[in-house]
């Protein structure tokens, strides 16, 4: 795990790369994000630091909240996240109230993104685990239906069984985007693909765990 | 589409000067292609047959018949890759029915 940044998603687009081909592209809006605590080993038994988001009025944010920001000075985020670290040494150039942009990261740079998907109510096999269903015509009475679900030996069924049921509205990691451009100004990041959420939801990202 | 991505598409995607046309026109479509190391201009003519999207997003569908098979093509507005677009013949020279999207064509081959 390492320090990543909050954020949104702003849409789609795409934009041509030198060769004049076609990349597809997510815009992200990203920070600045602000230290709001660090945790260490000592104090705490495990390292990690807590990055706040999205400066909101007064009135949005409870009491709890807007004193803990006001004892330490900090501008009124609306979301906290924290991020663990492997040890306290990463933390060693952080402090309290610094400011994390975009500038983190870098054209190039490979990034992972965890957001809760789209919520699509209960659904069926067919869309939830891509099962193929039965025969449409010829007679058949099995249209979207899983088929069977197990033998009569074991006399049960196996846990673990993909059924219907709830679909999305989970977290979700997309890992390895690659950064196609950063606007600092405008607190933007463009990534090669796509990420979950509908947009009203938060985003984390975070370096690459696998790059 | 939201405005603020309008907005950095125009910011990004370069503007381009292209002659007004519509879907009944001829049109000879000159791209960039690359053939290994060697950069070309191919010409694709034919009738657009329609226009998609706004913006830097629009797009167009260009079809021809080559040796008695219809081939359609469609091409970014805003691709880097293309050189020029030249009107052949324009609707109103066409006895072609004046329609938006001119799908109708395709039976007739």
């Amino acid at each position: 795990m390492s320090i990543g940044l909050i954020g949104r998603k702003l849409g789609m687009s795409h934009i041509f790369n030198q060769a004049g081909e076609i990349v597809p592209v997510v815009i992200l809006k990203t920070g600045p994000c602000y230290v709001t605590a660090i945790k260490n080993q000592e104090k705490d038994g495990y390292s990690s630091v807590q990055l706040g988001y999205e400066e909101v009025p007064e009135k949005k944010l409870n009491k709890a909240r807007l004193n803990e920001l006001r004892k330490k000075s900090l501008p009124l985020c609306k979301m906290l996240r924290e991020f663990r670290v492997k040890s306290d040494s990463e933390l060693k150039e952080l402090s309290v109230g610094q400011k994390l942009t975009v500038e983190i990261f870098k054209e190039g740079d490979y990034v992972d993104i965890t957001g809760r998907s789209i919520g699509k109510g209960f659904q069926g096999v067919m869309k939830r685990h891509n099962f193929k269903g039965g025969p449409a015509t010829h007679g058949s009475m099995s249209h979207r239906a899983p088929g069977s679900i197990g033998g009569t030996d074991p006399a049960r069924v196996f846990k673990g069984r993909r059924m219907s049921g709830h679909m999305g509205n989970r977290n979700v990691t997309v890992q390895n985007l690659q950064v196609v451009k950063v606007i600092p100004e405008e607190n933007l990041i463009f990534l090669k693909g796509a990420v979950p959420g509908s947009g009203a939801s938060h985003l984390i990202i975070r370096k690459a765990l696998k790059k | 589409m939201s405005k603020k991505i309008d907005e950095l598409e125009k910011q990004l995607i370069p503007e381009k000067e292209f002659p007004v046309f519509w879907p009944g026109d001829d049109v000879a479509v000159h791209v960039r292609i690359k053939e290994g190391e060697k950069e070309r201009v191919q010409v694709f003519n034919g009738m657009c047959i329609g226009k998609q999207g706004s913006g830097r997003r629009e797009t167009f569908t260009v079809r021809k018949v080559s040796y008695g098979e219809g081939v359609e093509r469609t091409f970014m507005l805003y691709s880097p890759s293309l050189v020029k677009i030249e009107i052949m013949k324009s609707r109103k020279n066409n006895r072609m029915a004046p329609r938006a999207k001119m799908y109708y064509t395709r039976e007739k081959n």
